[in-house]
């Protein structure tokens, strides 16, 4: 394959600290091959220099498996919510913005705070109650049928996109996004987590919960792992509906 | 009883499980972990958990599991707390039936299984092909449930620097670091399981995740707690070289129907069914690595003339791969842009595991009391290769046992780490401040990242599928030079807040100290077994080399000495597949 001459120009939000203004640098880089967003930012860490010859800091953004199996590398690219390391440059064009998402606490560049997801799975209580790691033989039998359905739902690997891309996610409302109301549903389906499921629905209809959902759909189409999420809101809605004398009466 | 407090390094799956059994009984943990647990390098685990459940009436047992682990390990493992592990296995799959890991099913709902390397057996239990994921994310459930009890208190973002270890060379807590805010602080502990995984970033480009430098291990290994086999690296038969890594691509693309080819004479060459007949494409991962070597290196049968051989599945229904593959293809087809249910997938080995880590006792324990460790960050299990699907199970049984010995360890210390002096605690946080400032003041000429490459490069070149002793002296002598340049490189960041280039110079130079002892290990081994081949040595030497190896810190390098394998259940025999 020729390479020519090709120049990929890389703009980065960059920000030091929360306190501090952000500001944009731009990065010149040749093009190869295979290049993905990961493989452009270690370049700047070999040399770290703006397009105008200015040395700088080398870009603060955080990796883990380079697969799209650990969800850390989460940013926006070319405004897009997704992640760095499956972002490949030959689908992005020879312009490429970086940002970090905006739903979430900045940290430094395009490093965010997402605890709150992991908080979020506390609130739904996303386990199921298990009793004791000893040996006590298997758990029920579950139909393949089900175990796709449910297969699906738990590949969420909490890397925040369906937050990002909800416009009821934003600093005048508590909505604690799609993410965390799959997962009740994941739980409520199997037959160990039934037991906890009232306690889960009640969680979500407390404030922030899914009646601040706006049926904007967004979360369905940035998520990377194409997880049902307009199904789980409607399967949890449903659920609230049905269990309503018991969600307030128990 | 004075209330306990034991810490546990590390979120993935041996920190998590380790965790999970200490909260069971009662014990106050802190958990410590680089990332949100969530996102530790477990998550990469694809295939599976082998447990001998023979759910489909093969006649498999733990018996065999056990004895084709050794076998599959060259002999190397010290056989006791293997055969502990297999018989534990089909426990460990059920426990995390009952956590709710959504395994495949058979048509009538019991958890189904797959063939892998090493076995002829359908041994596998596995969810999709992201079983590493579910599994984490089930033991990740769990540990949240203990935290919301109050038993569990986690640091995510925090960085393990060193242990603290008192007059009598007991280790009393540890000194770790907030990767965001910087602060260094002091954590007591009556005892704490290091479960830091493996040190893939050692070679550059790996399967591994960005995270897996093996810091924490060499951190230990310079505060003077002992390194076992740690020449004993797995390269992976099938992974998609990249720049930024190579992606593996499961076994399990094998054990469901894959095969291996590449042309000869214009034909399709199934190079491991000829040379293999009996096991075909499920050899284990250093034999297969090797043929492929042989193929495309020593026969220059390379796809195009490349290091590329194909990995073919287009010939198994689509719905079967997207049952049991899913995952896998997914990767493959976004990261190559083609579609592996039509054209094969071209593919070439990858260093993927390390058998050796920190020299640990049949308790778990480290030579300093108060320090365990549990998962691929020790040597136990495996010996000199490991069979596939063997690595999360290792995982579980390492924590398991490791909680269990801890918990005896703590209720049998005369005093508490509360009742220790603050001035052993405050004189390590001191050190280790001084070391971050020193670090932050470096304004030499070397580039960090630039040095790293050069350290990858030097150890895949000579110190994976192919061994020669000139070139690993060789080698030893540029890691060496690394080293000296090392001490000349500049930050290039002054900032106290999220300082990744500060961080990953600690990392780095501790990944020198390994990269040392992986080297030198394999230049003294003269002989070949299980993943350490040297051509010039093509025989396993019982006689001379049947032993572990057991590194030492020293100012001068690594110092070496031998420790006898026991051998007790199985008698070593050839290896032949």
């Amino acid at each position: 394959m020729t390479t020519g001459n090709r120049i990929i120009k890389l703009k980065v939000k960059r920000q030091e600290c929360p306190q501090a203004k952000p500001r944009w640098e731009e990065f010149h880089m040749p093009y190869r091959p295979y290049m993905n967003i990961v493989i452009c930012l270690r370049e700047i860490q070999k040399d770290p220099r703006t397009s105008d010859g200015k040395l700088t800091t080398p870009v603060v953004w955080e990796c883990g498996c380079l697969e799209e199996v650990c969800g850390v590398c989460t940013m926006l690219v070319n405004g897009k919510v997704r992640q760095a390391c499956s972002a490949l440059v030959d689908e992005l064009g020879d312009e490429i913005t970086l940002e970090p998402m905006t739903k979430f606490p900045i940290v430094r560049d395009l490093v965010v705070d997402r605890s709150r997801l992991f908080a979020s799975l506390k609130r739904v209580r996303a386990w199921i109650p298990f009793n004791s790691a000893k040996d006590i033989g298997p758990g029920p039998h579950i139909t393949p049928q089900q175990q796709q359905k449910d297969y699906v739902l738990s590949t969420c690997f909490s890397c925040g996109s369906c937050l990002e891309a909800c416009p009821q996610v934003n600093e005048r409302s508590n909505f604690i996004g799609a993410m965390p109301v799959n997962q009740a549903r994941l739980f409520n389906d199997h037959p160990l987590g039934k037991p906890d499921a009232v306690k889960r629905l009640r969680a979500l209809v407390e404030d922030g919960g899914i009646e601040d959902c706006g049926n904007a759909q967004n979360c369905v189409r940035s998520c990377p792992k194409h997880i049902p999420l307009v199904d789980s809101l409607a399967e949890m809605n449903r659920q609230i509906t049905r269990s309503l004398f018991r969600l307030f009466h128990d | 009883m004075a209330k306990n407090k034991i810490l546990v390094i590390g979120g993935g799956l041996g920190g998590l499980m380790t965790t999970i059994k200490l909260a069971e009984a009662g014990f106050s943990v802190d958990l410590f972990s680089l990332v949100p647990c969530k996102r530790s390098h477990s998550v990469c685990a694809q295939g599976g958990i082998n447990a001998s459940v023979n759910t489909k009436g093969e006649g498999d047992s733990p018996q065999i599991h056990f004895e084709e682990t050794i076998l599959g390990g060259d002999f190397l493992a010290n056989q006791p707390m293997v055969l502990e592990m297999c018989q534990n296995a089909p426990g460990f799959v059920y426990m995390l039936d009952r956590m709710g890991v959504q395994f495949n099913r058979t048509p009538e709902g019991l958890i189904d299984f797959r063939r892998f390397g090493g076995t002829q057996f359908h041994r596998t239990a596995f969810a999709g092909s992201t079983t590493g994921q579910q599994m984490l994310y089930a033991l990740d459930e769990q540990v949240r449930r203990y935290e919301v009890e109050g038993l569990v208190t986690r640091f995510e973002g925090w960085e393990f620097l060193s242990a603290v270890i008192d007059a009598r060379g007991v280790a009393r807590g540890i000194v770790a670091q907030n990767l965001t805010s910087s602060e260094i602080r002091a954590f007591r502990g009556d005892a704490a399981v290091m479960a830091t995984g493996g040190c893939g970033m050692i070679f550059g480009r790996s399967t591994m995740s960005a995270i897996s430098t093996g810091a924490a291990a060499a951190s230990l290994f310079r505060q003077g707690v002992w390194y076992a086999n740690g020449e004993f690296i797995q390269v992976h038969p099938t992974a998609v070289a990249g720049e930024d890594k190579n992606r593996l691509i499961s076994e399990a693309v094998r054990g469901e129907g894959g095969r291996l080819w590449t042309y000869k004479d214009g034909q399709r060459w199934y190079f491991l069914e000829e040379w293999y007949p009996k096991y075909k494409n499920l050899v284990p991962r250093d034999i297969a690595s090797r043929a492929i070597f042989k193929a495309v290196r020593e026969l220059g049968l390379g796809v195009d003339g490349k290091d590329v051989v194909y990995l073919d599945i287009s010939h198994v229904d689509r719905k079967t791969l997207q049952e049991k593959l899913g995952g896998i293809l997914e990767i493959y087809e976004k990261f190559m842009n083609e579609d592996p249910s039509k054209v094969p997938m071209r593919v070439f080995p990858s260093v993927h595991y390390s058998m050796g880590g920190l020299y640990i006792d049949s308790r778990q324990m480290t030579n300093i009391p108060g320090i365990l460790a549990a998962g691929e960050c020790e040597y136990q299990y495996h010996g000199a290769n490991r069979l596939g699907a063997n690595s999360l199970l290792s995982c579980l049984q390492g924590g398991f046992s490791a909680a269990c010995s801890a918990g005896q360890y703590v209720q049998g210390l005369d005093r508490t780490a509360a009742d220790v002096n603050a001035s052993i605690f405050d004189d390590r946080v001191k050190a280790e401040t001084s070391r971050r400032s020193e670090i932050l003041k470096m304004n030499g000429k070397e580039n960090l990242y630039q040095l790293w490459q050069e350290l990858g490069d030097v150890m895949t070149a000579h110190v994976t599928v192919v061994r020669y002793n000139k070139d690993l002296a060789a080698a030893d002598v540029k890691i060496q030079d690394i080293a000296r340049r090392a001490k000349d490189i500049n930050v290039g960041d002054l900032s106290t807040w999220t300082n990744q280039s500060a961080v990953f110079a600690r990392q780095f130079f501790h990944m020198i100290d390994i990269a040392r002892v992986i080297t030198l290990g394999a230049l003294a081994r003269n002989e070949s077994r299980g993943g350490h081949y040297k051509p010039e040595f093509p025989d396993r030497d019982d006689a001379n080399w049947l032993k572990t190896t057991v590194a030492k810190y020293t100012p001068n390098g690594p110092e070496f000495s031998y420790e006898a394998v026991d051998t007790s259940l199985l008698k070593p025999r050839e290896r032949k597949y």
